[in-house]
């Protein structure tokens, strides 16, 4: 027996040898070599992302104006079209979809990561939301449209901002819940052990250390999240954003127009006029998720220096 | 230290901030629908239904706006069923619709729930049959030859222009159409296909929901087939071959006088009980159909004007508030003519 685990021992040790290369030159080539994959891997969706505004900027270039973000969109003088009430009923969309997921995101993460006993019920919890992560859009326009729109119309105004932004946080919930669980779940352990020997509470922990700690990840989460409700267009035209109307939002119960619904709107129609609208419009909403993702970057970068 | 305070700070403040905003939005219900007054109208219209149509109430929202900028109208465009399905629950004021109203279906719904409405026949569209410009062969199609082409059981036997037409070669044939959820898609079966399962081939055909995506495949495949409505034929002409139908060619003049086999009236269904109750339905209802709107309004969309005898009858439908549908249940005007069918109602 122990000669033959000798033996073993002695193989497994010559195999070791043998995978260990001296020639430096063919290490450094493969060092070479995985390096510029991995940087042709970033490269592609910057150069996709590239070629996409140049595109765009060309075809719409034309339309951009201060006049195009502040008139309204037009039939009859097509070439005077603006995309104002879009912007205001998405800005409007984006704050009470902030105003209302983030906290519920928060809370589930802090219920789930913290409180949670590791109970079956507690797991299928955690299963639900990983999968309600890749459930296709429309269908929360469609649960939108039955929840919000018709069930509680008296309480949200039926097919009003308010609405969208609801259906909106459902579809960005499950993400939001997911990063922030990482983040709170990459804090280390004696953090949360440290406050309660020196007899603080549960909350007080919470409060104090995790919640701030965890904020840089969670903030990455709501970043990514808030940007894919902005872009939205399948839900929001399950609940009924307006392809057109007369006035602008300016309270949670009105009706709204967003973006994408008039970026696609402008897309089907047959005149060339629109198209180059259409690609104006879509300029207009880039330019929108990048100043809000460079906020939230910035706040995310305080942050992660401070604590 | 410093960092997790003001950290703590942002949090609570972001919190504190939420749950005041909810708590204001939820008081804010309902009273803020104040001002008005003046000459302009005030009050709220909503308008539902077919994206084809959605065009031509647009227009006449903005030309209203520019008069009342009080008045708040909603123009959507969901599709003439989902339209029909709010407007007869009372939802909305105005219904948009390609189509005219189910009387099997649709109009039960509106009895049943009290919601009267008025018929009004605003435009005419086209549908252009069209082939590449490259295409030197064919210039016309009879309608039983669209009809080989694109009943579901021409699917994977009907593959070559020479089996629709011995004189065409023998080249592959590829159609290109608008999808199932598309009123067109719907029209065009009924009146070319026409069989009881009311589908039309699909499984090797092309299709998208986007009449632009249409024209694309028609003009960069030298054998396509495709059907939209007239004005993408009429924006692509350069790209496009439009083929005659039966003889006849798609322009303007035929749609309007119906010569062209594939012309449809386009609606809107104004609610009665909306006209008595809103106070902006009816000086809306009035712009939209006045002499010196419908048309410019049917123009900016693009479509076809209605013929003068026409839509002075769609007027005195309006001024008379006749109510109900002059279309049987296919679907066809009472005594086969349009405006046969509006005089005799009224």
């Amino acid at each position: 027996m122990a000669q033959t685990s000798k033996q073993v021992e002695r193989q497994e040790g010559g195999a070791r040898g043998s995978e260990f290369k001296t020639s430096m030159a063919t290490r450094y080539g493969f060092d070479r070599a995985f390096s510029i994959l991995v940087t042709v891997a970033a490269l592609v969706g910057v150069a996709v992302l590239a070629v996409l505004l140049i595109d765009v900027i060309g075809d719409g270039s034309g339309r951009l104006s201060l006049g195009f973000l502040t008139s309204f969109p037009s039939q009859i003088f097509p070439e005077n079209s603006g995309i104002y009430p879009a912007l205001i009923g998405s800005l409007w969309l984006l704050a009470l979809t902030a105003i209302i997921s983030v906290p519920l995101g928060l809370g589930a993460a802090v219920y789930l990561e913290e409180y949670a006993a590791d109970t079956r019920i507690n797991r299928m919890i955690e299963i639900n939301i990983s999968n309600l992560a890749g459930v296709p859009s429309v269908i929360y326009g469609l649960l939108g449209l039955g929840i919000f729109v018709q069930l509680l119309a008296p309480l949200t105004g039926g097919a009003s901002v308010l609405t969208g932004a609801l259906t909106l946080s459902l579809l960005i919930l499950p993400v939001l819940i997911v990063t922030t669980r990482e983040a709170l779940r990459s804090i280390p352990r004696s953090i949360r052990e440290g406050g309660y020997a020196l007899g603080a509470t549960r909350w007080e922990v919470i409060w104090s250390h995790l919640l701030p700690m965890a904020l840089p990840g969670a903030l990455t989460g709501m970043i990514l999240a808030l940007s894919r409700a902005i872009g939205e267009a399948a839900p929001i035209l399950v609940v009924g954003a307006a392809a057109y109307q007369t006035y602008t939002t300016a309270g949670p119960f009105d009706g709204y127009m967003a973006l994408p619904t008039q970026i696609y709107d402008w897309i089907s129609r047959p005149q060339d006029v629109f198209q180059e609208l259409a690609a104006a419009g879509i300029v207009v909403i880039m330019a929108v998720l990048l100043v809000a993702n460079s906020v939230a970057i910035v706040l995310r970068n305080r942050f992660q220096q401070r604590s | 230290m410093s960092g997790i305070m003001r950290a703590r700070f942002v949090v609570g403040t972001a919190m504190v901030l939420a749950l005041s905003l909810v708590v204001a939005a939820c008081g804010g219900g309902g009273g803020d629908q104040g001002g008005g007054g003046g000459e302009a109208v005030s009050g709220e219209i909503t308008i539902e239904g077919s994206s084809t149509v959605q065009p031509i109430s647009q227009a006449a929202a903005e030309l209203f706006r520019e008069e009342n900028p009080e008045a708040r109208i909603q123009v959507g465009g969901a599709g003439t069923s989902d339209g029909f399905e709010a407007f007869c629950q009372g939802d909305t004021q105005i219904s948009d619709a390609s189509r005219p109203i189910d009387v099997a279906e649709e109009v039960p719904v509106c009895e049943e729930n009290g919601v009267e409405f008025i018929e009004i026949p605003v435009a005419f569209d086209g549908i252009s049959v069209v082939v590449n410009s490259e295409n030197d062969f064919a210039t016309d199609v009879t309608t039983e030859e669209l009809k080989t082409m694109w009943e579901p059981a021409a699917e994977g036997e009907i593959t070559q222009w020479s089996q629709v037409r011995s004189e065409w070669p023998d080249e592959e044939i590829s159609l290109y159409g608008p999808g199932t959820e598309s009123g067109t898609y719907e029209f065009f079966n009924e009146a070319i296909v026409g069989n009881e399962e009311e589908v039309s081939r699909q499984s090797d055909v092309e299709m998208s929901e986007d009449d632009n995506v249409l024209v694309q495949g028609v003009a960069g495949d030298q054998n396509a087939l495709g059907y939209f409505g007239y004005s993408y034929y009429e924006n692509n002409r350069q790209d496009l071959k439009a083929l005659a139908l039966d003889g006849v060619e798609p322009s303007a003049e035929t749609i309007r006088s119906g010569d062209y086999g594939l012309s449809r009236p386009l609606f809107i269904y104004v609610s009665v009980q909306a006209l008595e109750n809103n106070a902006a339905v009816q000086p809306f209802v009035d712009f939209y159909l006045s002499e010196q709107n419908l048309n410019r309004l049917v123009e900016a969309a693009r479509y076809v004007t209605l013929p003068s005898s026409l839509s002075d009858e769609s007027r005195a439908q309006y001024e008379d508030r006749t109510t109900g549908t002059v279309f049987t249940e296919e679907g066809e005007p009472k005594g086969g003519d349009l405006e046969g069918a509006l005089q005799q109602a009224q």
